[in-house]
């Protein structure tokens, strides 16, 4: 697949609006790769956490496509060692909302086993909904 | 003299966690505490928002942190992400006055200032390792885990409890009863939190990694101070030798009031 790179992407309403919503500034991740290194989930993810900085930075919409937003289960150990200081669990969370606000929904409690629904504790199921569903 | 201290239990351990809530009350009591718990209390939210313009999740905690500030200047917790939520939307509110304001005219109440502490900090810092030590009866003699998680750690410059790489907290805890600490390269790593209603399997996965790490290490029981922790480490283990997950203050009452199974 080929993926045209633009100024344009790079200065659009996209990338400006996850830098809003997250608060972190794209550029001052220089990617090195420690957050994909210590991530608990990353063998699951379509693409590395870094990776999803990486498109990201480059206005890359498809980005939105990508299971490692949905993965991100907001552990904080890449927050923990960043060396530039970058909130990833914040700009997953950006990604999350713009597509949440979409109208995409990622929860749905029917798909689960019955028993583990009804074993589950209280706080699992709101932060499900608080982290999947707008 | 009883120390009285405002208590705020949190949704699961109000159901499902009912053990966590039973032996600290009963805990504190044996120290010379009573968790009393608030007045009129709802969920926290069980997620603090990590984006700027979703203000609507702060509502929830910030009305926690009201009824705590009515109760006095300070709440214990017990829930890992209950603690968390209360002291990062704290911190939040401290920070930015604009969002307070904001807040406080959508609940139309004056949320001003509280401080959240988790009951482990209270053992720490007003109890004291040594203290904790010289009242226990039954010394737990048993090999243990010491499990943190992430939201009790993380992120360290709002969170502030221990460090965030290396802590030693429940270590210490878990000394003061007597028990032998196991430690284990997967301490801090995370169970898959809320994974568990989206991806059970790859929760699940990651839980049999914790398990299976602290097993290999020679633990008898891995130790948390988190509900979703506990559901989620112990829930998908099908061994016939399972590997119980149990929260610190149940050893702790073990040790301090006595055998209670």
């Amino acid at each position: 697949m080929r993926t045209r790179i633009s100024a344009a992407r790079i200065h659009s309403d996209f990338v400006r609006q996850i830098e809003e919503s997250s608060g972190q500034a794209l550029l001052a991740c220089n990617q090195c790769g420690r957050c994909s290194a210590g991530c608990p989930v990353v063998a699951a993810m379509d693409l590395l956490p870094n990776q999803v900085i990486r498109l990201a930075q480059l206005g890359i919409e498809e980005v939105l496509e990508s299971n490692t937003l949905w993965l991100c289960a907001s552990c904080l150990a890449c927050v923990t060692r960043c060396p530039k200081g970058v909130d990833l669990p914040r700009l997953m969370e950006a990604l999350r909302l713009i597509s949440l606000r979409r109208g995409v929904t990622r929860l749905d409690l029917n798909a689960l086993p019955p028993e583990l629904v009804k074993a589950l504790p209280q706080l699992a199921i709101v932060g499900g909904y608080r982290k999947y569903v707008k | 003299m009883v120390t009285r201290i405002p208590y705020f239990p949190g949704c699961t351990l109000a159901t499902q966690a009912r053990e966590y809530d039973r032996s600290a009350r009963a805990v504190a009591q044996a120290l010379g505490f009573e968790l009393v718990e608030l007045l009129d209390w709802q969920c926290c939210g069980a997620t603090f928002p990590l984006s700027l313009d979703d203000s609507m999740a702060l509502i929830a905690p910030t009305r926690v942190l009201y009824q705590a500030q009515q109760a006095g200047e300070r709440v214990v917790t017990l829930c890992a992400i209950c603690f968390h939520v209360l002291r990062r939307t704290q911190a939040l509110l401290a920070r930015d006055p604009a969002m307070l304001e904001r807040i406080n005219w959508f609940t139309g109440q004056e949320y001003q200032g509280v401080r959240v502490v988790h009951f482990l900090e209270i053992l720490r810092d007003e109890v004291g390792w040594e203290n904790l030590r010289a009242r226990v009866q039954n010394p737990i003699s048993m090999r243990l885990a010491p499990y943190y998680g992430c939201l009790l750690l993380r992120p360290h410059d709002e969170i502030g409890l221990d460090d965030p790489e290396q802590p030693t907290i429940l270590h210490e805890l878990l000394r003061a009863l007597g028990a032998e600490v196991v430690d284990f390269p997967y301490s801090i790593e995370c169970c898959g939190s809320y994974l568990t209603v989206k991806e059970p399997r790859i929760s699940e996965t990651l839980a049999q990694e914790i398990v299976a790490s602290a097993r290999e290490c020679g633990a008898q029981a891995i130790v948390t101070a988190c509900p979703l922790c506990q559901f989620n480490l112990e829930y998908p283990q099908r061994e016939a030798r399972k590997m119980p997950v149990l929260y610190f203050t149940r050893l702790m009452e073990m040790a301090l009031v006595g055998a209670i199974d």
